[in-house]
């Protein structure tokens, strides 16, 4: 299915390569070039490009273009979705999924793509296989290499068993001295206002994340208070369906390590809080090449919780020049290369709403622009989980000991954009 | 771009030269200095390789590893590295490995010194060495080791290893690409591996069918089913490949679901969820489309896989149910599709295409989810473009004011390209729905005095487009643009003016001149295409017109007849030829007017994704809207459905081998001409049996616990009836439960002969609430074979004290069970017993169709319910505990206790004795129970105690559905005056009811609640306890569990099933010196590892 893949970053060049079958020539990747130069932007790259002889699908992550050749059909998420798993597992294993910490680490790097495939189809794909297989980097062992003067291996001396078992994404033998389990409700709220501040479009997108280092084979089940809020949902292939059909909750046995259980949707009937309000006003005199803009940010709903990292990004139009701009809270900054004014606030009390104020530069001569930039607006609060989702509990079977559980509830702003 | 390849190219010339550069090293020596060090540091390399230290052979392994990620040539380095294949290093060996796989092809003959190697690691005792070297192996490209590898590849794929029989599937596709010749062998080789029952190799040896023999769909028949059912538990990547191809296969082999969609609102399809069956026939009375049973198994067992987090799985789901199910049912799907927009950036690229071209046919479908479609400024422009796309389609009369709105704010965006597509999109909406023409109309003329050229010039292209399907009452309009005419530059935005108002110069009959009179004033300063139009204008303008701008046009055809563009001189002599007349224009000038303003059809807007819909969604193809290559077409649905009966399996060989030998142990009651019977008539046999719950009617996802409490009632009825009615007609096999207990021996041959098919839907059902309850994969398999050796010589006796057992304990109808005969209760155990192994030491085993039972074994993950009766709970001295204490309650006090009893107030229900004693001095009145419990638990509360007199005391029984969890059930006990709250927290022992089987029963149940379900600890005893006596008391003494008959004296089993869930609970305790080892099987691991606890203290107890 995949047959090579090619590694190539911002400024074009091929850093990696790898072929699964018989080798093709890195000049297939001209057409990738040609159709980057094309698009301009590389969000605007089309994911798959189609060469004379071959099929290119690429996914542009971290700054990396991961390009994989194709030459017969085949799904193109297939291919999409495994390329973003690879990066995920570089992630996992460099903490980063960037060239320097893939060309400081090729050799894992080439060990853990030659045992993601095998002939170009997905052969182990699991974080915590791989693991056994193929040990991650680490400043222990880097250490010690250092010191001994010995290149100790970043193989794993066992061979895996995970593979071969029932419970494919656990490896087996795991010991913890503490034993913990911890998850993350995080919440994004998708938002689209308009210019008047009524809401156009809103939802809430969820995910709970884990974190569970626990020894031996723990079964977990943790259960809602408020299962029905969830609409759609999907799962790590460890929750078992049916008990979720049939309870609603969710049992388990965990992969070790990090790790998202499920993400879900919340029922679109519910009415989406909306935790801040944003009045602006942006204008752009016809005459006199200047703009004015006056943005005032405040809390609205949100449950009694602070509103932190309050940030508020415009793109501005390519007209604008310059900004000469006051806040009364946070910092802002201008860059006048790629346009992008962003009002850093941070926390919004209820007393001093933060507000920005000034005046905007334009080309002289240049047309007055024609729409006012929108605003994407991030911030967070903590201990909150904006639906109103709630865990009930945590239990664990299987095991003897008492683990430390944890549950943290954290509310975002996801595609949250206002009209102007 | 070019000075990158460039640059490239320049790296591998150096490269080239330095290979030459090597080949030559003795005598060139270093010419080129630049060279020199390349060279030098391979050389460096090689000597590290040819060393003895293991860290220098592997530091060097790390370098030419990484010479080969980055593409440079490492290839001179052949020989040095080749020689470390066999090191005993893992990692030095693996990189070997990465090194020999990318060069292998290069250096053929230095490669087959390596081979040798593999072969040996072939025969390796451990299962990833083979699989390694097998993968290695097969991934040296060298014809000359075909035989080898096609040999290596037949012996991996019998392995024992399912994980060896994955790389061996694997393996088949590197060979078939290497030798296509191999072709045939290696189809022998798939066809073995695909009746492979392990999920680990499915997935992968369906890829090898996909690549080697898409064609060869006569192999899949025998395997549908297995496939179907496996599917759940492949992994995800497999998951993508099967559902694909099962895609095609379904559209060769089922007839088409769509037939009376007509009768079908798109809206209305609502009503219809919730029963699957049914509902075709309820819907469509006049012609009743009966979908196959293993049409229908498919789309029910990909369903949950919407829920994957895999993306490509959920999308394969989602176009398998649009190629596949019928057309009411499909928008199950829409909820997944477009939840996957949240995903990544290329991901929603792909997943907009396929909602794309479902919304041209399907509206309904993505109609309530239109908001998630609207557009963000950060969007990627294609991503945009699609889900303007989606928009459009979208739109209908209800919600267009909406979706216009949206669009004014994207008419604005500073993404130019953008706004030019939403303007487009406007005019789609504006010919689609008829009734916002006009509003359209007059929104785009507003847009015509935008600043921006393109938005500006896209309008009036669309207004042209509209205004041609609608010109009379639109004369104001094209005043207004002929006004604007001035200001509008862009060319094509200026022809667009230019023919409208030629072609419909009648209707503004005053302006029409005076805009060619200023074209003819800037005529040779126009663009070619503004000049062709301005010549058309004057030539319509002659002929309807001729006396205001005869002169005009013989101007402007004199302009064009010197144009420096050959084009416009040709068409400006054509032209005149045609309109102006004189004596040497012929016949066709009298045609000038017919030919010049002929009306035109109205250009059709439409959707480019209007004819995706030929290719297969999701796929490779789809995306590029050009068939791609190895692209396999979906057939059309078959008129006529083939033969169904293909997807049957049959008898394997092993299943025969034993069959006979049992009919020995048992020979009484077997009735030789039932051997090998009607498949379909076998298969209701074992629906009877099975799990009532899953014949009737649902027949969905329906748990399976409760089938198997009501299926082991069912049994006992049937064995009753089966007394008196042997004879019953077949005429009740249209309601569910008679027909269930009817299936005697006798009338099971009468309707043999008459109705052969009528059940493939019980048994599927069946067979898919067997599945649910999967177990370990390997495990059962042989295990129940293990147990039928094991038991066969005691099998008898066993079945006898079990039936014993079984007639006394039956919840509800006790007494009539009891009556039963013996013998019949036999005859119903063996009904349920039939397709296991086990179960085969009975003569009954003639029930055991030949089919059916490979059919299970091709399941492999079948989990029957075998006879499990509920039993006499073992006694044990009543163990009263406190629920309040008379100082709390005021001089009442309550003690419970757990009889062991099935509860008579519901199944699910724990029995519970409470004991209220009055020790006050006066008269408690009206002793109740509050309705409520605080915990959720349902609680049939006893009947209120009016009086209760002092120092009296009464018991009463109660029930609780404690769910199978230990949490206490709390409640109010309420006196007249009083009320107390007190909860009752039972012991997990006392969640079971004790169920009695036979102990072959018993191992193939254990068998299949292998793995995780499975708890195990070992347990220390004092020797004065290790007396069988002593273990199963203390055993039941923490546990209502029933003693299963054991044949070894140091084994002890014991069987329980939850009372609320059903499931089974399995104990087996095996008695070593001094200890004891301790199993407990259950699929609720949470009571498992509660119960292992518990009886573990009660065995180490002294």
């Amino acid at each position: 299915m995949i047959h090579s893949l090619f590694l190539i970053n911002y400024a074009g060049d091929i850093f990696l390569e790898k072929h699964w079958k018989s080798v093709i020539s890195r000049s297939v990747c001209d057409y990738f070039f040609e159709a980057q130069e094309k698009a301009g932007e590389p969000d605007n790259v089309p994911p798959v490009i189609r060469t004379p002889h071959h099929y290119l699908i690429n996914i542009f992550r971290e700054k990396i273009f991961f390009v994989s050749v194709i030459q017969t059909e085949v799904p193109p998420l297939f291919v999409i979705e495994f390329l973003h798993r690879v990066a995920e597992m570089f992630q996992d294993y460099f903490g980063e999924c960037s060239e320097a910490a893939i060309k400081d680490n090729v050799v894992i790097v080439y060990e853990l793509l030659e045992e993601m495939l095998d002939n170009g189809f997905p052969l182990a794909t699991e974080s915590n296989i791989l693991k056994e297989l193929i040990k991650p980097p680490t400043i222990l062992r880097s250490m010690v290499n250092t010191i001994t003067g010995r290149g100790s291996s970043n193989l794993g001396e066992t061979l895996p068993t995970g593979q071969l078992s029932s419970v494919p994404w656990r490896r087996v033998g795991v010991k913890y001295t503490n034993n913990e389990a911890y998850f993350d409700v995080v919440e994004e709220i998708d938002a689209i206002l308009d210019k008047s501040g009524t809401t156009v479009f809103a939802e809430i997108q969820g995910v709970v994340d884990a974190c569970v280092k626990l020894t031996g084979m723990p079964d977990l089940t943790l259960s809602f208070m408020n299962p029905r809020l969830l609409d759609d949902v999907s799962f790590h292939p460890c929750v078992r369906f049916k008990r979720w059909e049939s309870e609603k909750v969710l049992s388990f046995i965990p992969p070790d390590g990090n790790f998202r259980l499920m993400s879900y949707h919340v029922n679109a009937q519910n009415l989406v809080a909306i935790p801040v309000y944003v009045k602006q006003n942006i204008n752009f005199f016809d005459s006199g090449s200047s703009g004015r803009l006056d943005i005032t940010v405040g809390p609205k709903q949100t449950m009694g919780k602070t509103v932190e990292n309050v940030i508020v990004t415009i793109h501005m139009p390519k007209v604008v020049l310059s900004a000469n701009l006051t806040a009364t809270q946070g910092t802002y900054t201008y860059d006048p290369v790629t346009k992008i004014l962003v009002w850093d606030i941070g926390k919004l009390t209820q007393q001093k709403l933060p507000n920005l104020k000034g005046s905007l530069s334009l080309q002289s001569g240049a047309p007055k622009p024609e729409e006012n930039p929108s605003l994407n607006i991030d911030l967070k609060i903590q201990q909150l989980a904006i639906s109103g989702l709630k865990v009930n509990r945590l239990d664990m079977y299987g095991e003897k000991y008492k683990p430390f559980k944890g549950v943290k509830y954290v509310t975002k702003a996801g595609k949250f954009q206002v009209r102007t | 771009m070019s000075a990158n390849s460039l640059s490239y190219n320049e790296q591998t010339g150096v490269e080239a030269a330095v290979e030459m550069g090597q080949e030559n090293t003795p005598t060139t020596g270093t010419a080129f200095s630049l060279f020199a060090s390349d060279f030098k540091k391979n050389e460096d390399l090689k000597e590290m390789l040819e060393s003895n230290k293991e860290s220098l052979k592997l530091e060097a392994m790390k370098r030419v590893v990484g010479l080969v990620a980055k593409g440079k040539n490492a290839s001179e380095l052949f020989p040095a590295v080749v020689k470390n294949v066999a090191s005993k290093n893992i990692e030095l060996k693996k990189l070997v490995y990465v090194y020999l796989v990318r060069y292998a092809e290069e250096q053929q003959d230095l490669a087959l010194l390596s081979i040798s190697t593999f072969q040996r690691a072939l025969k390796d005792p451990n299962q990833l060495i083979r699989a390694s070297a097998l993968r290695v192996l097969s991934s040296i490209r060298v014809p000359i080791i075909v035989p080898i590898m096609m040999l290596a590849i037949k012996e991996a794929a019998t392995d024992l290893s399912p994980y060896v029989r994955k790389t061996a599937a694997h393996a088949i596709q590197k060979l078939y690409s290497l030798d296509p010749d191999q072709k045939e062998h290696l189809i022998e080789v798939i066809e073995k591996l695909l009746k492979d029952k392990s999920t680990l190799v499915a997935g992968s040896v369906v890829m090898a069918f996909e690549e080697v023999c898409p064609d060869r769909i006569d192999l899949i028949h025998k395997n549908y089913r297995k496939l179907c059912n496996l599917l759940m538990d492949v992994e995800e990547w497999g998951q993508v490949v099967i559902i694909s191809m099962l895609t095609r296969y379904a559209r060769t082999q089922f007839t088409s679901p769509w037939r009376e969609d007509a009768m079908f609102d798109e809206n209305s399809d609502k009503t219809f969820y919730d029963s699957d069956e049914e509902k075709k026939e309820g819907a469509t009375p006049t012609k009743p489309y009966i979908m196959d049973p293993d049409h229908r198994l498919l789309l029910r067992n990909t369903k949950p896989l919407l829920q994957s987090r895999n993306t490509a799985v959920v999308m394969s789901v989602a176009q398998l149910y649009w190629h596949l199910a019928p057309k009411h049912e499909v928008s199950v799907v829409t909820k997944s599709l477009v939840r996957l927009l949240r995903s990544h950036r290329e991901v929603q690229y792909i997943v907009l295409q396929n909602i794309a071209t479902m919304s041209i046919q399907r509206k309904g479908m993505f109609e309530p989810y239109m908001k998630s479609f609207y557009v963000r400024s950060t969007d990627a422009t294609h991503i945009k473009k699609l889900k303007l796309e989606i928009l459009t389609n979208l739109a209908n009369e209800a919600n267009i004011s909406t979706i216009l709105r949206e669009f004014q704010t994207y008419v604005k965006s500073q993404d130019k390209a953008f706004a030019a597509a939403t303007i487009q999109a406007i005019g789609r909406c504006a010919t689609n729905i008829s009734e916002i023409t006009d509003t359209c109309l007059n929104g785009l003329v507003l847009l015509l005095s935008n600043r921006d050229e393109t938005v500006v010039a896209e309008s009036v292209v669309v207004i042209k487009k509209l205004l041609q399907t609608q010109p009379s009452q639109h004369s104001d309009i094209i005043k207004h643009m002929a006004k604007l005419f001035d200001n509008i530059t862009v060319p094509m935005a200026r022809a667009s003016i230019l023919w409208l108002i030629g072609e419909y110069c009648e209707h503004v009959p005053r302006i029409a001149p005076d805009v060619l009179r200023k074209m003819a004033k800037t005529f040779t300063s126009e663009e070619d295409i503004v000049k062709l139009q301005t010549v058309n204008l004057a030539a319509k303008l002659y002929l309807t017109n001729s006396k205001q701008t005869k002169l005009l046009t013989q101007y402007i055809l004199n302009l064009g007849k010197y144009d420096q563009n050959y084009d416009i001189r040709d068409r400006t002599r054509f032209i005149r030829q045609l309109i102006v007349p004189s004596e040497k224009s012929g016949a066709l000038s009298k045609y000038a007017r017919r030919i010049l303003l002929a009306p035109k059809p109205a250009p059709v807007l439409q959707s480019d994704f209007k004819d995706r819909d030929r290719f297969q969604l999701g796929t490779l193809s789809h995306t590029l809207n050009s068939k791609a290559t190895g692209y396999l077409e979906l057939s059309d649905w078959p008129a006529e459905a083939p033969d169904q009966s293909v997807r049957n399996v049959e008898v394997l060989e092993a299943v025969r081998e034993w069959t006979p030998a049992v009919s020995k142990s048992k020979p009484a009651k077997s009735d030789d001409d039932k051997f090998y019977s009607d498949s379909g008539e076998e298969e209701e046999a074992e629906g009877s049996g099975e799990s009532s719950s899953s014949e009737d009617s649902s027949s969905s996802s329906s748990s399976d616990e409760s089938g198997s409490e009501s299926g082991s009632e069912e049994k006992s009825e049937s064995s009753e009836e089966s007394d008196q009615s042997s004879s019953q007609s077949e005429k009740s096999s249209d309601s569910g439960s008679d027909k269930k207990k009817k299936k005697t021996l006798k009338n099971k041959k009468l309707q043999e002969s008459k109705k052969p098919n009528k059940d493939s839907d019980s048994d599927e059902g069946q067979k898919n609430g067997r599945l649910e309850k999967s177990g370990s994969l390997s495990g059962s398999a042989s295990s129940s074979q293990e147990s039928s050796s094991e038991s066969s010589s005691e099998s008898s006796s066993d079945s006898d004290s079990g039936t014993e057992l079984k007639k006394k304990t039956k919840p509800k109808p006790v007494k009539k069970v009891e009556e039963k005969p013996k013998t019949m209760k036999e005859v119903s155990l063996l009904d349920l017993d039939d397709f296991s192994p086990a179960a085969v030491t009975t003569p009954k085993s003639s029930f055991l169709s030949p089919s059916v039972l490979s059919d299970l074994q091709g399941l492999s993950l079948s989990s029957s319910t075998p006879l499990i009766q509920v039993s006499n709970p073992v006694f044990v001295p009543v163990r009263p505990h406190e629920l309040l204490h008379r100082m709390t309650g005021k001089g009442l006090s309550a003690q419970y206790h757990f009889p062991r009893q099935p509860c008579i107030y519901g199944e699910r229900m724990v029995s519970l004795q409470l004991t209220l004693s009055n020790h006050s001095d006066h008269v408690l009145e009206d002793i109740h129970i509050s309705e409520k419990t605080t915990t959720g638990q349902s609680v049939h509360c006893f009947r209120p105690v009016e009086r209760l007199e002092p120092e009296a005391s009464v018991t009463v029984s109660m029930g609780v559905d404690f769910n199978d969890s230990t949490q206490a059930a709390s409640f109010q006990l309420c006196t007249k005056t009083e009320s107390f709250s007190v909860s009752i927290q039972p012991a997990v022992g006392e969640l079971l009811l004790p169920v009695t089987m036979t102990e072959q029963d018993f191992n193939r149940e254990q068998g299949k609640l292998q793995g995780m379900n499975e708890s195990s600890a070992t347990v220390t005893m004092e020797p004065e306890t290790v007396s069988s006596q002593p273990i199963s008391k203390k055993v039941v003494s923490v546990a209502n569990v029933g003693v299963v008959p054991s044949g070894q004296d140091t084994v002890h089993r014991f069987a329980a099933k939850l009372v609320s869930s059903g499931a089974l609970v399995l104990v087996c305790v095996v008695q070593k010196e001094s200890s004891a080892q301790l199993t407990i099987n259950t699929e609720k691991t949470i009571v498992g590892s509660m119960l292992l606890r518990e009886i573990q203290t009660a065995l180490s107890a002294p």
